[in-house]
C-alpha cells in the first residue's frame, strides 16, 4: 500500500488510485475483481472460438475454416474455458467471498495473492500467442494426448507447455492461500463446521488442486523432454508408452473436473437457502459428500480410458467406482431439493440460475452415469454425446453457478442492485438457448457423430444446424451479460447491507458496497 | 491469535503444502516406473518376454493343444521401409520352439536404422509368449535399397490360459538413431531393456 498518495474522505483507507493500484494491490477484494474480469474476458475469447466451431458445423462440408484451424479452435476453446474462464472465475469468487464469509480482514498471504493473479495474464497471453505462430497453435485437443502433442505437434506446443506450467503455479499458490486463510483467519467462534458451504467446498477444492496440478506439471514436463531432449516417456519407439500419457493426464484430469464443480456446489448451497428462506438441509452431509466426492475423484479416472484395451477386471473396477460417485452427488441434489421443499421461495434472478443449475447439472450427471457403464461407453466414447455431457456439467453447471454467484453477490461488491428485469431476460435467454445448443448433441452423439471433426455426414445435418443456432443465441446472451455488468457497476438501486431478505452470514453484515477494508476487528460468531 | 502467531501459523501451512506440491510433482514421475511395474506384473500391455534357448527347449510340448499365432507388421510414418511377415500365421503346440521370418526393405538411397517394437494381443497372453531370438532385440540397419529376412524364434508357454486359442503378434518399425559405423546391430541395452 505504499503507493497510496492520497487519502480519500472515508474514515478508513480507501484504495490507492490509478493503474498501480491494480498492479501492486494485495487487497482481496481488488484481487477478486481482477480474477473475475480476467475470467470474463477469457469467457468471451473462448466463446468467440466456440462461435467459429459452431459456424463451421452449421452445415456439413468445409465452409468457414480449414480443418487444422478447426482443430486449433476446439483445442484452444477447451483450454481457455477450463484454465482461463472457469478456474480463475472460481478463484475470483473465493478471493472476494472467503474473507467476508469467515470474518477475516484479508487473505492469509496477500502478497502471494498478488502473484497468483498476475501470473495469469502472462500465461493466458502466451497460450493465445501460439495462434499466431508458424505452424499454428496446438490442435491436439484440450486433453493433449501423446503422440499428437509430442511427435506430431507444431513448434508452438512448447509455449503451450510453458503456459500450463505458469497456470499451475498460479493455481497452487492460490490454493495454498485459501487453505492458510481458512485454517488461520477464521473469526473467533467460526468453527470448521460452522463455515458456510462455499468456504468448505473451496477448502476441499484447494487440496485437490495441490494434489493434481503438480501431476499435470509433470505430464507437460515429460512432453517437453520428449519433444526436445530425446526422452521417450510417451514414445513406443524408445521404450515408452503413449497410453502412459493418458494415465498421467487423467490422474490430473478427473479431479480437475471436480475442481471446477465443487465451488459451484458451494455457490448453489448459499443461494438456495437464501431464497427458500430455510437453513440448508443436511449441512454436515453436504460437507461429507463434498469430501467423499473429492476422495473418490482420484480412483475413478480411467473411466476416460475404457476403450484403450484395459483388462476386463480394470473396466469393472473403474465402472463400479465411477458409478459410486453418483451417490454423494445425489446426496447433494437431494439436499438442495429438500432445502426448497416447503420453503417460502421467491424467484429472484440468482435463484433462477441456481434452480436451473440443479435441473441441468443433474442431466449431465445422468449422462455421466450412462458413460460410466463401460460396455455402453464403447458406443458413446469420443462422440458428441461426451460433448453434451461435459457441457451440461460445465456450462449449465459450473458457469451457471458462477453467473448465479454474480447476481447474488454483485450488490455486495458494487453497492448496486442488478436490474431484475435485465437479469431475468439474461436468464431466460441463456437457459433456453443453452438447451437448444447442447441437448441435440445427445442425439447426434448417440447416432455416432465423432467429436473434434470439422465435417460430418448428412444425417447429422439437421441437429447440427439447430445446435449452431442455439450456440449463436447463447453467445449473444453473454455479450448482453457484459452490458448488464457494466450497467450495474455504473449505477442502480442502492443495495442494503443484507441485500436479500433471507440472507444469512457474515458477508451480509458489512455495508454494501463492502468497504475496502472489512473485519479489521474480528466479528464474534455465536 | 496475535500477528506473530498468525504469521508463524501461515508459514507452517505454506511449508507443508509446498512440500505436498513438490511431492505430487515427484509422484507424477513415479507413475512412469509404477506403470511399467504394474504392466509387468499383470502382463497387460502386450509386452512379450525373452528367454534363453535352453530354457525354451526344456519346456514340455503340449501335443494336444494348438494355438494360432498371427503376424502383423506396421511401419511408422517417418520410416520409408517396406516391412511384412513372410508367413501370415502359423499353428503351434504350446512348448514348441518355432522360427518364422519377417522381411524388411529400405526404399531409399540412404543407410537407415530402425527399431521394431512388439505388442501381443490379447494383452493377458503376453506374459506366456516368449522369444529366444528376435530382430527386435537390436536395431536393424539397412543400406540403400537393401532388403533382408529377419528371424524370429518363439515359444508359447504351455501355461497359456485354456481359453486363448489365437494370439496376434504385431511389430511396429520406428526410425532409430543411426548406428555408428562398425557397430551395426549392437544394442543400446538400457533403452532396449525397457522395450522388451
Ligand atoms: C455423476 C457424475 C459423473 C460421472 C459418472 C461422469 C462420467 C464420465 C465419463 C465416464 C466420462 C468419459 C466418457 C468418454 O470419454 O467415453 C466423462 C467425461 C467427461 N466428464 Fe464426466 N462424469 C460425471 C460428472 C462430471 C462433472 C461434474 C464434470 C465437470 C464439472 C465432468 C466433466 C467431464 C468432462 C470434461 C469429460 C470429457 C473429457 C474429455 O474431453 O474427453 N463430469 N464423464
Ligand atoms: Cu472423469
Amino acid at each position: 500500500m505504499s503507493t497510496a498518495t492520497t487519502h480519500d474522505e472515508h474514515h478508513d483507507h480507501g484504495a490507492p488510485s490509478g493503474l498501480m493500484r491494480w498492479i501492486t494491490t494485495t487487497n482481496h477484494k481488488d484481487i477478486g475483481t481482477l480474477y473475475l474480469w480476467f475470467a470474463f474476458i477469457m469467457l468471451l475469447i473462448g466463446g468467440a472460438m466456440a462461435m467459429v466451431i459452431r459456424a463451421e458445423l452449421f452445415q456439413p462440408g468445409l465452409q468457414v475454416v480449414d480443418p487444422h484451424f478447426f482443430n486449433t479452435m476446439t483445442t484452444m476453446h477447451g483450454l481457455i474455458m477450463v484454465f482461463g474462464a472457469i478456474m480463475p472465475g472460481m478463484v475470483g469468487l473465493a478471493n472476494w467471498q472467503i474473507p467476508l464469509m469467515i470474518g477475516a480482514p484479508d487473505m492469509a498471504l496477500p502478497r502471494m495473492n498478488n502473484w497468483s493473479f498476475w501470473i495469469l495474464p502472462f500465461a493466458g497471453t502466451m497460450l493465445l500467442s501460439t495462434l499466431f505462430m508458424e505452424g499454428g497453435g496446438p490442435a491436439f485437443g484440450w486433453t493433449f494426448y501423446a503422440p499428437l502433442s509430442t511427435t506430431f505437434a507444431p513448434a508452438s506446443t512448447d509455449f503451450f507447455i510453458f503456459a500450463v506450467h505458469m497456470l499451475g503455479f498460479s493455481s497452487i499458490m492460490g490454493s495454498i492461500n485459501i487453505i492458510a486463510t481458512v485454517l488461520n483467519m477464521r473469526a473467533p467462534g467460526m468453527t470448521l463446521m460452522k463455515m458456510p458451504l462455499f468456504v468448505w467446498t473451496w477448502f476441499i477444492t484447494a487440496f485437490l488442486l495441490i494434489a493434481v496440478m503438480p501431476v499435470l506439471a509433470g505430464a507437460v514436463t515429460m512432453m517437453l523432454t520428449d519433444r526436445n531432449f530425446g526422452t521417450s516417456f510417451f514414445s513406443a519407439a524408445g521404450g515408452g508408452d503413449p497410453v502412459l500419457f493418458q494415465h498421467v493426464f487423467w490422474f490430473f484430469g478427473h479431479p480437475e473436473v471436480y475442481i471446477m464443480i465443487l465451488p459451484a456446489f458451494g455457490v448453489i448451497s448459499e443461494i438456495i437457502p437464501t431464497f427458500a428462506r430455510k437453513k440448508l438441509f443436511g449441512y454436515s452431509s453436504m460437507v461429507y459428500a463434498t469430501a467423499s466426492i473429492a476422495f473418490l475423484s482420484f480412483i475413478v479416472y480411467a473411466h476416460h480410458m475404457f476403450t484403450t484395451g484395459m483388462p476386463v477386471a480394470g473396466e469393472l473396477y473403474f465402472m463400479y467406482a465411477t458409478i459410486m460417485i453418483a451417490v454423494p452427488t445425489a446426496v447433494k441434489v437431494f439436499n438442495w431439493t429438500a432445502t426448497m421443499w416447503k420453503g417460502s421461495m421467491t424467484f429472484e434472478t440468482p435463484m433462477l440460475w441456481a434452480i436451473a443449475f440443479v435441473f441441468l447439472f443433474t442431466i449431465g450427471g445422468f449422462t455421466g452415469l450412462m458413460m460410466g457403464i463401460a460396455p455402453a461407453d464403447m458406443q458413446y466414447h469420443d462422440t458428441y454425446f461426451i460433448v453434451a455431457h461435459f457441457h451440461y456439467v460445465l456450462v449449465t453447471g459450473a458457469l451457471f453457478a458462477m453467473i448465479g454467484a454474480f447476481y447474488y453477490w454483485m450488490p455486495k461488491w458494487s453497492g448496486h442492485m442488478v436490474s431484475e428485469r435485465l437479469g431475468k431476460i439474461h436468464f431466460w435467454w441463456s437457459v433456453i438457448s443453452v438447451n437448444v445448443l447442447f441437448f441435440p448433441q445427445h442425439f447426434i452423439g448417440l447416432a455416432g457423430m465423432p467429436r473434434r471433426i470439422p465435417d460430418y455426414s448428412l444425417q447429422f445435418a439437421d441437429w447440427n444446424m439447430v445446435s449452431s443456432l442455439g450456440g449463436f443465441a447463447f453467445g449473444l446472451a453473454q455479450v448482453f451479460f457484459l452490458f448488464i455488468i457494466i450497467k450495474t457497476i455504473r449505477g442502480g438501486k442502492a443495495a442494503t447491507s443484507q441485500v436479500w431478505e433471507g440472507a444469512h452470514g457474515l458477508e451480509w453484515t458489512v455495508p454494501s458496497p463492502a468497504p475496502y477494508h472489512t473485519f479489521e476487528t474480528a466479528p464474534e460468531v455465536r | 491469535m496475535s500477528a506473530a502467531e498468525q504469521a508463524a501459523a501461515n508459514r507452517k501451512v505454506v511449508k507443508r503444502l509446498t512440500i505436498a506440491a513438490v511431492a505430487m510433482f515427484g509422484f507424477g514421475f513415479a507413475l512412469v516406473p509404477l506403470y511399467d511395474v504394474f504392466c509387468d506384473i499383470t502382463g497387460i500391455n502386450g509386452k512379450t518376454g525373452r528367454i534363453e534357448l535352453e530354457a525354451a527347449l526344456g519346456q514340455t510340448v503340449d501335443e494336444d493343444r494348438m494355438v494360432t499365432v498371427e503376424f502383423l507388421a506396421t511401419v511408422s510414418s517417418d520410416l520409408p521401409w517396406e516391412f511384412k511377415p513372410m508367413v501370415k500365421k502359423v499353428k503351434v503346440h504350446p512348448g514348441e520352439v518355432t522360427e518364422v521370418h519377417y522381411y524388411a526393405m529400405n526404399k531409399t538411397g540412404n543407410q537407415i536404422a530402425g527399431q521394431a517394437v512388439p505388442s501381443l494381443a490379447p494383452g493377458l497372453a503376453a506374459k506366456y509368449f516368449n522369444k529366444t531370438e528376435c530382430f527386435c532385440f537390436t536395431r536393424q540397419s539397412l543400406g540403400p535399397g537393401e532388403g533382408k529376412q529377419m528371424p524370429l524364434r518363439f515359444v508359447v508357454d504351455p501355461a497359456l490360459p485354456d481359453e486363448v486359442h489365437r494370439v496376434s503378434l504385431s511389430y511396429t518399425f520406428y526410425q532409430a538413431e543411426p548406428v555408428a559405423a562398425g557397430k551395426e546391430d549392437s544394442s543400446d541395452s538400457a533403452q532396449l531393456d525397457s522395450i522388451l
